[in-house]
């Protein structure tokens, strides 16, 4: 073989550089996050928990038509509670830490979405409420 | 080969012959369409000249405001109350800037609200007071024809002519189509000039254009227009359905002259004034 003396070194630097996420991190995943369960106590959501994990995107982008588009703002009843459709207006009622919730998934998938551009967290909304 | 070349020739200039030919041949064969959709204009505009045009009765709710301008000239904090009541129920936020300034409800002086009718020897109560101005929520909208998105649109149930924030792509044709100015561009982020959240409502991000929803919102939790319910009991805000000729507000315009701004476009606002 030619130039074994400066192939061979620079094959094993390459493999060392594109496993450099593998061996970094110590050959391990990172945590699967558990995002926390509501404060309050709530035991049911709107729907069942598989299709919220699942499609919880899809069922916001539904609720944000249903509001805006068709008019269509009939309240979701669950044991006997009323939500508003919206996601300050359900979702947030009880999940009401956004960072421990929604934040703790979204990093780990290194999902961006842009809700909290325009909608107020829980915490950022009492964060300028009434002083008087 | 030289005989199939001369095929081709021919069959290529038929063809192309044909190409020509079709667009007049279709307009020749639809000519009697266009004969009576003719007649028919002519028939309109027969209608038009004897008085009003013919318009198709209303249909459904169309609401709309009546603002008294009597009563807000005689009491201008009425229209301040009113413009913090909506600023408090929209996070509207507060620049001193004027070129970054998001109006839904506001004031302006008559010469500019009203700019085609006479500003020349106005009463004084005209000429001092600030007029109030929101989105005229036009019964043919400008601003939604010109949306490439459809983040405004009209809503079918109500007339109101609202916005999805999430679908806007801050384009601006939408100002450049509203002939009243009720629309405002957030030319920088505008949380942190935001005084006071309400917590059920979103506020805006940079890149996105915003003006006055009627409330939408408010109404439909049973609840009046911010301005409305600020300038309770006193007349100075009617709010109702305008197709409903038993309505507070069309009892109000039965009974009072009304301007609307540059009715002339042919907009058909929905606001009214009472000067």
């Amino acid at each position: 073989m030619y130039n074994k003396g400066t192939i061979i070194p620079g094959l094993i630097i390459f493999v060392l550089f594109v496993t450099f996420p593998i061996w970094f991190n110590g050959l391990k995943a990172a945590t699967v996050p558990k995002p926390e369960l509501p404060p309050g106590g709530e035991k049911k959501c709107v729907e069942s928990v598989e299709y919220m994990r699942a499609n919880h995107m899809q069922l916001l982008n539904e609720w944000r038509d249903n509001v805006l588009r068709d008019g269509n703002r009939t309240v979701v009843t669950v044991e006997g509670k009323d939500y508003r459709k919206g996601l300050q207006q359900a979702c947030m009622q009880c999940h009401s830490n956004k960072e421990k919730f929604c934040d703790s998934c979204h990093t780990y998938a290194a999902v961006k979405p842009y809700c909290w551009d325009c909608h107020l967290s829980p915490k950022e909304a009492v964060s300028k409420e009434e002083t008087h | 080969m030289d005989k199939q070349r001369r095929k081709f020739l021919k069959i290529a200039g038929v063809t192309a012959l044909a190409g020509i030919g079709a667009p007049a041949l279709v307009r020749l064969s639809s000519s009697n369409a266009l004969a009576s959709e003719h007649g028919a204009a002519e028939g309109h505009a027969a209608e038009a000249a004897h008085g009003a045009p013919v318009e198709a009765a209303p249909q459904g709710v169309r609401l709309g405001m009546v603002i008294d301008m009597r009563k807000i000239t005689e009491r201008p904090e009425l229209l301040d109350g009113a413009i913090a009541a909506c600023i408090d129920a929209h996070n509207i936020p507060q620049f001193d800037n004027r070129k970054s300034e998001i109006k839904w409800l506001w004031k302006a002086p008559f010469a500019n609200v009203f700019p085609v009718e006479s500003s020349y020897h106005l009463a004084k109560n005209v000429k001092e007071t600030d007029f109030a101005v929101l989105c005229n929520h036009c019964d043919d909208p400008p601003c939604v024809r010109a949306c490439p998105t459809q983040a405004t649109f009209k809503v079918k149930a109500n007339g109101i002519v609202a916005m999805d924030f999430h679908r806007c792509i801050g384009c601006r044709f939408c100002m450049a189509a509203c002939p009243y100015g009720a629309r405002s561009f957030n030319w920088e982020d505008p949380r942190p000039y935001i005084k006071k959240y309400n917590k059920d409502f979103p506020s805006r991000m940079r890149g996105v254009v915003e003006k006055c929803n009627f409330c939408g919102e408010r109404l439909a939790r049973g609840q009046e227009p911010a301005c409305v319910e600020a300038c309770k009991g006193t007349g100075a805000i009617v709010f109702g359905d305008l197709n409903d000729a038993h309505s507070e507000i069309r009892q109000l315009l039965d009974k009072e002259f009304t301007i609307q701004r540059n009715a002339a476009l042919g907009t058909k606002p929905s606001v009214f004034y009472i000067v």
